[in-house]
């Protein structure tokens, strides 16, 4: 889960990171009282949460509280990469001398903490590491000792800043661990922190990225979920146990297992045609999961034919063409439905299903090619 | 013959009194399976299946009373990583964590304790170990699989049945299967199961099921490279998952242009491995 903008430089400013005098505006009259109290020249931001919100035109100057009205009532009414535009964040514009990009996230493959810093701020950091990988550099951090003072100096050296912005520096990176760890961050950076002209270091932009299986220990941040950050259909599949990521082609796909669902999705390709989405109904396969997961498919206007394959270890091939069955009786649909049940009692599950108007499949492949033909048949007709 | 668990393995199953816990507790003893004790804080001194397997308050206590030597887990997410650190600390060389839901920054440090202390941690968000017609630890369905000369290691769980009973499906068996789980920081890799496969005297074959993110499987790929002699075929799901999306598994995406099927299939031909199309075709490559 991602916090906005303006949550994210909140919280980083709890644990003694420096940040602009500012505040979130729902509207372009409270963006001007907001640039009134401030009583100076203002940036005002889209609190949206995709990159590229200063190209698209979503992050503006303004020289007086009546322009930066004006322009938070454009802002407002935009659209940044299909996201609406909600609110703005109006902060006190700042002139900089330098622009430094400071991170903290998981390093997978070292399995710890990693700071990550370059001098080429203000960009974003995956574009560094391709165009200038030498310009960053990585601390790793033991997980049990935390951040400590001399390897955020190392970090202050190696990107060439200032001697006198060392100790300040310090400060700063350390604030920035700390959120990390208290909100169970897999990502808290600062881009850019700047030098301002007066040789202060200041968080112009923040964001932190939560672990969704740590939100149990953060329900005020879990609370800050920005409801259009997930499709309805993702956000209907997770109140039911399901995992959904909508994709773009015609086969939906129903599968027990993550791996298998992936695996059945690359089968689909594999026989020339295109999966419409990944879905995980997960362990066993209830009436009502299974229902769920029809209507969440059938809600994509894309599909043309469902595959759904699951492999009956714990849970019986039976039970699982029972649930379907059900599913059925709830779900009223004309799609072509592919089945392949395998595991324990697969005949059993086989002969339940053969009463119903489904095609069964003994294979992945098989299924996979007969869900691909099925689709170019209801293309030619 | 297997590696990680056999039938001289004793278990303990941490959280036996949940429904996960008892009904797979149940499983392992129905598998022949040695489950010598489970724990539950606050329910020490009862019994539990049928008066077969006794419940600790601690781990502590159940090793000193039973000599166990693995320790099986099923606690919700939230106490799965004060689970691991306790049986850790009651210093069991295995444990398996089949929870899912671990924070990361958990597991970071989870990790780091459990190697200090010299245990091996397996999982979590894994489903477990089975070394067919000896033992199972975990969730494994035990009858689709045949004892044999297969080494299976995966980060699924549902797809390896699959393998599993395909591979069972031609006759072949199996030695041990180890599922290391789905999360982004796992108690043990691939590389760590390949090592043990290569050296098992037991085990002739192996096969590799990877998936999506993180660099794993191009590690693999390296140590396979340079010191693996038994065939090994490998499978890479997720080769049509788009990029930022977490495929169900929280260490399944593909972030920036890391953690690519495309580049772990590439990674693992050159290293020679034979990578199935589909996992239907990886007992034909095996066998």
């Amino acid at each position: 889960m991602k916090l906005h903008e303006y949550q994210s430089k909140q919280f980083l400013s709890g644990f003694g990171v420096p940040i602009p005098a500012g505040r979130v505006a729902t509207t372009s009259e409270e963006s001007r009282s907001v640039a009134e109290e401030l009583g100076r020249r203002v940036v005002v931001k889209a609190q949206v949460l995709v990159g590229g919100r200063g190209k698209a035109g979503g992050v503006r100057l303004a020289n007086s509280p009546e322009e930066a009205a004006e322009v938070a009532a454009q802002i407002l009414g935009m659209h940044i990469k299909g996201l609406p535009v909600r609110k703005v964040l109006v902060d006190e514009a700042v002139e900089s001398q330098a622009e430094i990009y400071l991170g903290v996230t998981n390093d997978r493959v070292k399995r710890c903490p990693v700071l990550i810093a370059s001098a080429e701020g203000g960009v974003e950091i995956e574009q560094v590491a391709r165009s200038d990988p030498q310009k960053i550099v990585r601390v790793w951090i033991d997980p049990l000792l935390g951040l400590r003072e001399f390897q955020a100096r190392y970090v202050a050296t190696v990107i060439d800043l200032p001697r006198e912005h060392w100790k300040q520096f310090t400060v700063v990176a350390d604030g920035l661990y700390r959120a990390y760890r208290a909100s169970d961050a897999t990502l808290a950076e600062v881009n850019p922190l700047v030098i301002t002209k007066d040789g202060r270091l200041l968080a112009l932009d923040g964001k932190i990225v939560l672990d969704d299986n740590a939100l149990f220990r953060h329900p005020d941040l879990a609370e800050m979920r920005d409801l259009d950050e997930e499709a309805p259909a993702e956000r209907e599949a997770r109140m039911f146990g399901l995992s959904y990521v909508k994709l773009e082609g015609s086969i939906g796909c129903m599968v027990n297992g993550a791996g298998l669902a992936m695996a059945t999705m690359d089968v689909i390709q594999l026989f020339g045609g295109a999966p419409a989405n990944f879905l995980d109904i997960g362990g066993g396969a209830g009436a009502d999961k299974v229902a769920a997961a029809l209507r969440i498919i059938h809600s994509d206007e894309q599909v043309r034919a469902v595959l759904l394959n699951v492999f009956g270890g714990i849970t019986r091939c039976d039970e699982v063409a029972r649930g379907i069955l059900s599913a059925l009786g709830e779900v009223r649909t004309k799609m072509p439905m592919v089945v392949r049940l395998v595991g324990t009692n697969e005949e059993e599950g086989r002969r339940l299903l053969a009463k119903a108007d489904l095609i069964t499949a003994q294979s992945l492949a098989e299924a996979a090619q007969r869900a691909v033909e099925l689709v170019g048949q209801e293309l030619a007709a | 013959m297997s590696i990680l668990i056999d039938r001289n393995t004793r278990v303990i199953v941490q959280g036996i009194t949940g429904r996960e816990g008892l009904f797979h507790s149940q499983q392992m003893l129905e598998y022949g399976t040695q489950v010598v004790a489970g724990t539950r804080p606050g329910k020490g001194g009862e019994w539990v299946l049928d008066g077969k397997v006794p419940i600790f308050d601690t781990v502590k206590r159940a090793v000193e009373v039973t000599g166990a030597n693995c320790s099986v887990i099923f606690v919700p997410g939230k106490a799965a990583a004060d689970a691991m650190l306790e049986a850790s600390d009651a210093g069991l060389p295995l444990i398996v964590c089949i929870t899912e839901g671990v924070p990361v920054q958990d597991m970071m440090q989870v990790r780091k304790f459990v190697h200090a202390q010299g245990g091996r941690l397996v999982g979590p968000n894994c489903p477990g170990i089975l070394s067919p017609g000896a033992s199972k630890v975990g969730i494994i369905p035990g009858h689709i699989a045949i004892p044999g000369n297969v080494g299976v290691v995966s980060r699924s769980g549902t797809l390896t049945y699959e393998v599993l009973y395909a591979l069972k499906g031609r006759g072949l068996g199996v030695s041990t299967c180890v599922g290391i789980g789905g999360d982004p920081i796992q108690g043990t890799t691939f590389l760590e199961v390949l090592e043990m496969f290569e050296d098992d005297p037991h085990t002739e074959r192996v096969v590799l099921i990877g998936e999506i993110g993180g660099n794993d499987e191009e590690r693999a790929a390296e140590l396979i490279a340079d010191r693996m002699s038994k065939p090994i075929v490998g499978f890479v799901a997720g080769q049509t998952a788009p990029p930022g999306k977490r495929m169900g598994h929280a260490g399944a995406i593909v972030e920036g242009s890391s953690g690519l099927a495309v580049d772990k299939i590439r990674a693992l031909q050159e290293a020679g491995v034979s990578v199935a199309q589909h996992p239907e075709q990886i007992p034909e490559l095996i066998a």
